[in-house]
């Protein structure tokens, strides 16, 4: 790889900064009486507690997945910090009174807020360290019934809601992560469309880690209605750390008859330093049910962050005709290691699934498509697409293609189409002749790989994922 | 007609370069005018790609020796994307493809490079649009494959056309086809050329790099250069050509005498 190419894709990261503000924090470690401990902070019923509780002793019983293309250092769960809050204990009503320091923090990020997201259209669930500090729009969104809120107050205030769907997508014992996420998970956000309601603008939250070692386990629960529909967006950055932080999501997803979530994410956590020092473990567990005839499910996820991604959107298309997409980027640079994809699991009569996945890797790191596409005994009709391409910037760097395909009935058609390709000097060249410099001939071609992704993005997101990915690969030169 | 004190474009002078270690260029040299078009031809691996490679600055070319000035500028200094917006055009013998970036959008960022280069206005997608459209013509290209990826999936003639058509864009002062020729039916050829006759004026200047005459009977070149293991051996005017095409280039390779006399009549020219 040339010199210009690697300076090109070593662009440090540019939001590192930690935010000073005093955090109430758990001991290290994790035990019953932390959890009780959590719930207790938050007030949460019994059968909430119960619900960690359970979680936690099957967790207790089960092992970290190893089937993974990825390696790091084992993780001692007994050194993580399990809970920590902003110490600001009263109620916000308004923007006006969040923390300042909190305030700028956004500011630098470029969060939009205030009259920002109103120009936008967009409102903010804002998640700090964890917990909810304030939410946008709320009152809007309730004048036709829609909920969109922090888990915490979903809680307090939708009790039955959120006991009726939560764990029913991703229960606790699904796997260890998603167990770990469900005893100890400090936050999150929920949104709730009621019947026929199509949410008149898009939902979206910021995450942001920010105490240093402070596990990060959030929880997210979408649910839409029968003939409702929503676009939620979620985008995320963290400060410079210099030890790993695990991160451990879980987002589950239920759409009723004829509903409709798209759920994009633009994610941008610390991947480390070009040693590979420091970084975030991002292992998440997201999964939508398409329960109702009809509904549908689209993730379109750019993840360009995390020392380390474990990440899979998957869609379980039950009701007959649902269908289930999923759009990706993928971008790994210097020791990055991402293992994503997705699975469509089609059980319903005339489903559908489309997945398109883009993996660029640069530097040094590693970059794995795995995705499941599992055609049940019943889902006859059942048809699925899948496109997996991958595109190398140097020759350090390495791209792998994992597809499973099960199949258990014959009236159905699965596809699968991947490439490689790579950015080689000659292309460079090529651009370079016809006066274009580097920098804007990576950026073109990368846009380029991607357009089949970003065009499923909402507008202001794919202005910021172009962005975004421009960021990441612009270096030193010019 | 051409005259002899015509604005000197290109200047080589005892130039040497090497891949990886290997020398292949041993002391080229060459003069370009405004308005003047020059055929290098020589055997395979004579190294008549190489000095394209190295004029445009390709990093896996080492220049080890000589100057090159440009429109008096001395362009080995320049980096090649500076070269290309200074006016230094490269049609490729193989075009690379770059799947996924439309040639619209490909042409019209080099376009405005050079533009914005040049302090001019940019175009926007529309007025592009209209530029490009009517250069397609030129080389008979369906508007379509501006929608297309970069050559990509493009037959070989296709991709030569794609490379006049970016000439015809950009207007280069010195454009060099590198085996533009090659791979290319009669009636491609005669449309590539028509292309190229088209674009060349008194302000700039052609170098067509050819290993076959039959390019030449479609551009007529004013001088024939004949390239033998790193250097240029003997010139002419466009009945070289045919000689060459009769004779063989065993004739030159010969002959290696020839090219001492070419060096002489160029040191005694006056300075441009």
């Amino acid at each position: 790889m040339s010199a210009v190419l690697q300076q090109l894709v070593s662009q440090p990261y540019k939001h590192g900064f930690v935010t000073d503000i005093e955090s109430e924090t758990a001991p290290r470690g994790l035990s019953e009486d932390v959890i009780r401990m959590i719930s207790s902070k938050k007030a949460e019923p019994d059968w909430l507690l119960e619900f960690r509780l359970e979680a936690y002793r099957h967790w207790l019983t089960m092992t970290e997945p190893t089937w993974q293309n990825v390696t790091h250092a084992p993780i001692d769960y007994q050194d993580i910090i399990y809970y920590s809050a902003p110490k600001s204990k009263k109620k916000l009503a308004s923007m006006d009174e969040v923390d300042p320091e909190l305030l700028r923090t956004f500011e630098k990020l470029g969060v939009p807020m205030n009259e920002r997201a109103a120009l936008a259209g967009v409102a903010v669930d804002v998640i700090f360290d964890s917990v909810s500090v304030a939410t946008t729009y709320k009152q809007k969104l309730a004048e036709v019934g829609i909920v969109f809120c922090s888990i915490s107050e979903a809680v307090r205030e939708h009790p039955d809601l959120v006991k009726r769907y939560m764990g029913s997508v991703v229960p606790p014992s699904d796997n260890f992560y998603a167990a770990l996420n469900s005893a100890v998970f400090t936050d999150g956000s929920f949104v709730f469309i009621p019947k026929g309601v199509k949410c008149p603008m898009d939902l979206s939250t910021y995450f942001r880690i920010n105490t240093q070692d402070s596990g990060q386990f959030e929880r997210t629960l979408i649910i839409a209605e029968d003939d409702a529909s929503v676009s939620y967006l979620e985008g995320c950055t963290a400060p410079k750390f210099d030890t790993n932080q695990l991160h451990a999501a879980v987002v589950e997803l239920v759409a009723l008859d004829r509903a409709d979530i798209k759920y994009s994410t633009v994610q941008n956590w610390y991947a480390g330093d070009e040693n590979g020092i420091g970084g975030i473990y991002n292992f998440v567990t997201k999964r939508g049910l398409c329960q109702g005839v009809d509904s549908k499910i689209s993730w379109t996820q750019v993840e360009t962050g995390s020392a380390i991604t474990w990440k899979y959107p998957s869609c379980v298309l039950l009701g007959d005709g649902s269908s289930g997409e999923f759009y990706s980027v993928a971008l790994t640079n210097h020791l990055q290691q991402a293992d994503t994809g997705t699975k469509m699991i089609h059980i319903g009569r005339d489903t559908r699934s489309k997945i398109v996945s883009k993996g660029i890797s640069a530097g040094r790191s590693n970059n794995s498509y795995r995705g499941l596409v599992k055609v049940g005994a019943k889902a006859q009709g059942a048809r699925n697409y899948s496109q997996c391409d991958s595109l190398l910037i140097g020759d350090k760097c390495s791209a792998n293609t994992f597809p499973y395909l099960t199949v258990q009935n014959a009236a159905s058609v699965v596809e699968h189409e991947a490439t490689t390709s790579k950015i080689g000097e000659e292309q460079l060249f090529y651009f370079a002749q016809r006066g274009i410099d580097t920098e804007q001939a990576v950026s073109m071609i990368i846009n380029g790989f991607c357009r089949d992704v970003f065009i499923h993005l909402p507008m202001e997101f794919a202005v910021e994922a172009t962005k975004l990915l421009g960021l990441k690969l612009e270096g030193s030169v010019g | 007609m051409i005259t002899a004190d015509a604005k000197v474009i290109l200047e080589v002078r005892d130039l040497t370069a090497s891949v990886n270690g290997v020398p292949i260029l041993k002391g080229f040299d060459l003069t370009v005018r405004a308005g003047e078009v020059h055929a290098i031809m020589g055997p395979n691996g004579s190294g008549k790609s190489t000095f394209s490679k190295v004029l445009a600055g390709h990093p896996a070319y080492v220049v080890t020796g000589g100057e090159v000035s440009f429109d008096g500028r001395t362009l080995l200094d320049l980096s090649a994307d500076a070269r290309a917006r200074a006016g230094l055009f490269l049609a490729f013998q193989y075009p690379v493809e770059i799947p996924g970036v439309t040639n619209s959008a490909f042409l019209r960022l080099a376009y405005n490079t050079k533009a914005t280069h040049e302090g001019r206005d940019e175009l926007d997608p529309l007025e592009f649009d209209d530029l490009v459209r009517e250069r397609a013509k030129l080389v008979e290209m369906d508007p379509s494959f501006l929608d297309r990826s970069v050559n990509d999936g493009f037959s070989g003639g296709e991709k030569k056309r794609n490379e006049i058509l970016q000439m015809a864009i950009l207007e280069p002062r010195l454009a060099i086809l590198d085996e533009t020729d090659s791979g290319l039916d009669i009636d491609a050829l005669r449309i590539v050329a028509r292309g190229v006759n088209t674009l060349a004026d008194a302000g700039n200047a052609m170098v067509m790099i050819t290993h076959y005459q039959r390019l030449l009977t479609y551009i007529v070149p004013d001088h024939v250069h004949v390239m033998v293991d790193g250097r240029i051996v003997k010139s002419g005017d466009a009945s070289l050509a045919l000689e060459l095409e009769r004779r063989g280039y065993e004739w030159v390779t010969e002959l290696p005498g020839e090219g001492r006399e070419h060096h002489g009549e160029r040191a005694a020219r006056p300075a441009a």
